[in-house]
């Protein structure tokens, strides 16, 4: 009996918020206090450790091509290529789209030394926000200062969404990248498309 | 809500903290010779002051790192924070004299 042997599975795959695509573009809202909300699927995430100072952290910040982020807050590279995004001291996170391949060279890169590179693609999916009012929407329930002086386009900070604890990455003025944990990824984009809802009325002064 | 500064990330809000109770409780340098008494006073028993106290919290929601905060326990006020290992800012009456342990 012949057995079909399926050679590539990406055709299976489904991303956290693959069931929710048609209600977040019914969810967008047009106009000058416009707000829209999209999946960023299937990117490519690696979790690092290592301690600054350290062989591990010269490796791994040459094998990632942009270095690694320095201090709480900062992002190396380009949200449309390579970034790594700073975690901790001694911990970062490497996005990149999907398709990319940077794990193998990353653990060569490695060795023996101290740290960790672990694949963390399916840990967190990507949500975009944008439009004029996406600050006004993640202020309901971010208790982090959003204000541009204090957060700068091309910074990532760790934080808190309402209860979701999330990654918050400002690509853009009006641009904002929420990577929650993949099982929370549906509780986060149904209480994003409620805090747009608002924005689509007229402001009641 | 209360901005506390983490020794990383800078100011952020109390509730993505947690509270670690009292620093510099030193482990005892050989457990196996304490009695029950000298044991449940290492584990249990912490000094409940009125003032300057120094206290482990961690950035549970941020960067997930412990630290030390020394806060004066009459008005919350937090009055510094520092990286474990860093000696102790402002002296505190359940702090080790040299300060510094983790």
């Amino acid at each position: 009996m012949a057995e079909q042997v399926l050679t590539d599975i990406s055709a299976l795959r489904t991303s956290p918020l693959g069931h929710l695509s048609e209600t977040l573009k019914q969810g967008a809202v047009a106009g000058e206090r416009g707000v829209s909300l999209r999946e960023i699927a299937f990117t490519t995430q690696i979790g690092l450790r290592a301690e600054p100072g350290s062989a591990a952290h010269a490796a791994l910040s040459a094998a990632t091509g942009v270095h690694l982020p320095s201090a709480a807050g900062q992002v190396v590279g380009t949200e449309d290529g390579t970034a790594v995004l700073w975690l901790g001291p001694d911990e970062f996170l490497l996005v990149a789209p999907d398709g990319s391949e940077p794990f193998s060279s990353l653990v060569a890169a490695l060795g023996d030394e101290a740290g960790q590179v672990v694949d963390l693609s399916a840990n967190r999916t990507v949500i975009e926000l944008s439009g004029p009012s996406a600050r006004a929407v993640l202020e309901k329930s971010c208790p982090a200062d959003l204000h541009p002086r204090s957060f700068e386009i091309g910074s990532a900070i760790t934080t808190v969404l309402g209860p979701v604890p999330v990654l918050l990455w400002k690509t853009g003025e009006q641009t904002f990248r929420v990577l929650p944990r993949a099982s929370f990824a549906d509780y986060t984009a149904r209480w994003l498309l409620d805090g747009m809802a608002e924005f689509a009325s007229e402001p009641i002064d | 809500m209360m901005l506390i500064e983490c020794p990383w990330c800078g100011p952020r809000n109390e509730t993505e903290y947690g509270y670690g109770g009292q620093a510099h409780v030193a482990y005892p340098e050989d457990p196996s010779t304490l009695n029950d008494n000298e044991w449940a006073k290492f584990l249990f028993y912490r000094t409940n002051p009125k003032g300057l106290f120094a206290e482990r919290w961690v950035h549970s929601a941020g960067c997930r790192r412990w630290f030390n905060a020394v806060r004066d326990t009459v008005t919350y006020e937090f009055k510094a924070v520092y990286k474990p290992g860093e000696p102790q800012p402002i002296t505190t009456t359940n702090a080790p004299a040299q300060g510094g342990t983790k």
